[in-house]
């Protein structure tokens, strides 16, 4: 394998979004910085009876109005549908040509990579228990392979199954580009997107690839995902207050509030983003990714995992715990991430832990699953850009076991130079990208 | 610290041929069928009735006494994918805690893994009865789903399925600490992710790495789909061994199956040092993406294909007339293996007709993300012995495809493999292996 002299300096050119509070990175902003909830009653299927009965929907979305081509993704799940309106404004934001006769932007194709943290579709939920309704006999245990095939052979759709696969919106993300690069998609869990940051990262670093359209998107709103979500106890129940069930760190926080959505960020070498003229927005300098190797259902207690993936970014940033101004939580809301992700925060940053502001946007967004850490990477970069720290809405009861500086409830003027971004998946994997303020040299 | 090379020091695979690495290739250099008609589900109502089923085998066999409990949750391709791993530590030497936890030989936070998984598709027969307390006039009824079915559904059903499950389970079995991710690219995941794992070591972010794929596709689900996309064959369910025929006239389809292929990657200069025997070198890793608005195929040129194996040739430094045998991903699908051949001859020029190409699916059958990991393993061997199998069910070429298939068992010293895959949706990836 060829190694490089020297690794080339990756830059944010680009950034693009479709999530529960708008369908672009300026009404994200404003909604967070408005303390906004992007909660509601969960409206895509009946989840009338379920124990959770709210999300962060994305609403009154349209792809098609996003691509000049609707056709070629008349398919998409929701996870491709929301990808395509975040690639083509954080295209629009880097100077990249989308669907273009000719490519004017200085950009070999070849040269250009995607790299997602996608997650699986929705099955064809009616087809799906329709087809076991018929085909499975409850007082033999049995299952009727034959009416089960007629059933669903006869019902479903082949690209609407295909579309199910979590690599699609990279398919289409490279069908609106015509990216030539290097192209992944992965899923770990809640970690998904950031790992695609840093492995994109990583990717320009050594020099396969000049520009790489990262980020993640995924929907789990559907009724299995919530039937698997509410079967973990992992979802808040607050049926009768959607809007303040997000409570990162409170006391009373009692589970996450699935979300769903696309984040997409341009990620480019600097010589690649001086030669285009590229605006860029700010600098990524460090990655870490590590596991837990714990258990199936929780994290480490003592939040090793999480620890190391923080020291191991900070080591790759060449910085020290002390140069941190901002931290990202991953702030889910349920009981365990937050609790450890405060121990891990306190054995990573000693005596500074207390005095960086740490806060959660998923007060507001909810979790994006696949997607939450690109999103959360987005807010990092605006909080450097206009310094101005999101707030953890709904802290309102404070867990006593929970000290550190989480920003509640209104947003604060604060310069910020280098932010970190965290985030855990369960399972285990812990990645964790550092953001810095480019400075123009 | 970075790392001077990529040492491939274990491998391991559960196939349709077998329960080791061993079997798979004494399979595939006898020309051994590891497709039969469907035995785990009843597919009479199927166009395609056959696969590549996994011989029987207990996981517990393969997981440590402390942690047997942690059998329930897996799927399928999490068992799989277990076994595999397993054989492919045992091999390389390295002791985990998952071997022997007296005897640890590795630095947990040093070590990474890297998988290639599917999208996996619940048990119908273990959600089946949930669904049948959630009936009202014979319909699905999702008030009583919401209210009660669900209760039905033990609490972390959920985890059987989540892809990087796979590495999770392994990754507590073995103690790995450093970085795990699990690519999902479908068909060509498990390259992939041997391709990024060695640049993880490469880069100095690891020192030892479990790399590979696992999926487990007969499924009914999983079928009906392939089956929907017309990627299999519907002609051969009376000639199972005779039904997957990669770049053959006669191909009609791809038959699928399951499996898991692992191997232990090492940085090589901690290779040496540790005397391992050391099978080989990651030497180059190439990718790209075909661009097709037909997307369940690859797009007519090959472009993706010729894209990916040009960079990883550069990236190996090497020149097509030095590669000694190409193991394509040659599904028997027609116009893809038609358009892999073509970016396969696009990228290597004159050499595309000369050197020799073994494609291993007319055996081992489709077997998803798990699919470029045995072929990888099956690269490795034919390096260790210098032996390159014949192709099974390869008669006439298909018009077009002018790959120098070897009908011939051939004995002789292999010092590059090239590997490639792609899969529906587009990416593409290329692996050089070398001989050390």
């Amino acid at each position: 394998m060829i190694k490089k002299e020297s690794k080339e300096r990756v830059v944010i050119t680009g950034m693009g979004i479709v999530c529960p509070l708008g369908h672009s990175v300026s009404e994200l902003w404003e909604s967070i910085l408005s303390g906004k909830s992007g909660m509601g009653k969960t409206t895509i299927f009946d989840a009338s009876t379920f124990p959770s009965q709210f999300g962060a929907e994305v609403k009154g979305y349209d792809f098609t109005k996003h691509t000049k081509r609707p056709e070629l993704h008349k398919d998409s799940n929701r996870a491709s549908g929301f990808v395509i309106g975040a690639t083509e404004e954080a295209c629009r934001g880097a100077g990249i040509d989308v669907e273009s006769e000719k490519i004017c932007d200085g950009i070999k194709r070849d040269r250009m990579g995607i790299y997602l943290g996608a997650g699986e579709g929705s099955v064809n939920n009616e087809v799906f228990f329709e087809s076991l309704v018929q085909a499975w006999d409850d007082s033999e245990r049995r299952m009727d392979w034959v009416k089960w095939a007629e059933v669903s052979l006869g019902k479903l759709d082949a690209m609407g199954e295909l579309e199910q696969e979590p690599n699609m919106p990279a398919c289409h993300i490279a069908m609106m580009t015509g990216a030539r690069g290097p192209v992944r998609s992965c899923l770990t869990a809640c970690a998904a997107s950031t790992q695609a940051v840093g492995e994109s990262m990583e990717i320009i670093r050594r020099g396969d690839a000049d520009v790489m359209i990262s980020g993640g998107a995924h929907s789990m709103i559907h009724p299995l995902g919530v039937t698997g979500f509410n079967r973990l106890t992992a979802l808040s129940s607050r049926n009768d207050s959607p809007q303040t069930a997000s409570r990162p760190f409170a006391a009373s926080r009692d589970g996450f509030v699935l979300g769903e959505g696309a984040a997409i960020v341009i990620l480019e070498s600097l010589s690649s983003a001086k030669r285009r003229g590229a605006k860029i927005l700010a600098e990524l300098t460090g990655y870490g990714s590590s596991s837990d190797a714990f258990r199936v259902t929780d994290m480490h207690e003592e939040g090793r995992g999480a620890k190391q993936a923080i020291e191991l970014a900070l080591a790759d940033a060449s910085i020290s715990y002390k140069d941190i101004d901002y931290i990202n939580t991953h702030g889910t809301s349920t009981r365990e991430n937050d609790s450890i992700e405060t121990k891990a925060i306190k054995a990573a940053f000693k005596e500074r832990a207390k005095k960086i502001p740490a806060s959660s946007v998923k007060s507001m967004l909810g979790h994006l699953i696949g997607a939450a850490g690109a999103a959360e990477l987005i807010t990092c970069v605006l909080a450097i850009r206009d310094g101005i720290i999101p707030a953890t809405m709904n802290l309102e009861d404070r867990d006593p076991q929970l000290d550190l500086d989480y920003v509640p409830n209104e947003p604060r003027k604060c310069k910020v130079d280098i932010a970190i971004n965290e985030s855990f998946g369960f399972g285990g994997q812990n990645n964790v990208v550092i953001i810095k303020r480019y400075e123009g040299k | 610290m970075s790392s001077t090379g990529v040492a491939i020091t274990g491998i391991g695979a559960i196939s349709p041929l077998g329960l080791s690495s061993a079997e798979m290739w004494s399979g595939l250099c006898e020309g051994r069928c590891g497709i039969d008609r469907i035995k785990s589900f009843d597919p009479t109502g199927f166009s395609c009735q056959l696969a590549g089923e996994v011989p029987e085998f207990k996981v517990r066999k393969y997981v440590p006494k402390r942690r047997r409990k942690s059998v329930k949750l897996m799927s399928r391709d999490i068992e799989l994918s277990v076994v595999a791993a397993r054989e492919s530590i045992l091999d390389s030497g390295l002791v985990t805690k998952g071997i022997d936890e007296e005897n640890i030989n590795v630095e947990p936070s040093r070590m990474s893994i890297n998988l290639g998984a599917g999208l996996i598709s619940c048990d119908l027969e273990e959600i089946a009865p949930a669904v049948a307390k959630s009936i009202t006039n014979g319909k699905f009824d999702i008030h009583k789903w919401g209210k009660d079915g669900i209760e039905n559904l033990t609490p972390l059903w959920l985890l059987k399925y989540l892809p990087n499950m796979l590495a999770c389970h392994i990754g507590i079995i073995h103690d790995i600490q450093g970085p795990s991710n699990t690519i999902t690219c479908a068909e060509a995941g498990g390259l992939l992710a041997i391709g990024e794992s060695a640049q993880i070591i490469f880069r100095g972010d690891s020192d030892v790495a479990l790399a590979g794929g696992a999926e487990a596709k007969v499924n009914a689900i999983i079928m009906a789909r392939q089956c929907l996309l017309k990627r299999v064959t519907s002609k051969n369910n009376d000639n199972p061994a005779g039904a997957c025929r990669p770049f053959d006239d006669e191909a009609s389809g791809s038959v699928f199956g399951e499996g898991a292929g692992m191997i232990v990657l090492e940085d090589i200069e901690r290779a040496k040092g540790r005397g391992a025997n050391i099978y080989g070198q990651i030497a180059g890793v190439g990718q790209s993406q075909s661009i097709n608005p037909a997307y369940e195929h690859l797009e007519s040129d090959g472009k993706g294909i010729q894209i990916a194996i040009e960079n990883a040739m550069a990236d190996a430094e090497i020149e097509p007339g030095e590669l000694d045998l190409i193991i394509p991903h040659g599904t028997g699908i027609p116009e893809d293996d038609l358009a892999e051949s073509r970016g396969i001859e696009a990228a290597l020029g004159e050499f595309a007709g000369k050197i020799p190409v073994f494609a291993s699916k007319s055996m081992l059958s489709t077997t998803g993300a798990a699919s470029g990991a045995l072929d990888v393993i099956a690269g490795i061997c034919a390096m260790r012995d210098g032996k390159i199998p014949a192709a099974k069910n390869f008669v006439k070429g298909a018009e077009g495809c002018n790959l120098n298939i070897v009908t011939k068992p051939k004995s002789e010293d292999i010092r590059y493999v090239l590997c490639c895959n792609y899969t529906y949706g587009g990416q593409t990836a290329a692996v050089v292996l070398k001989k050390s």
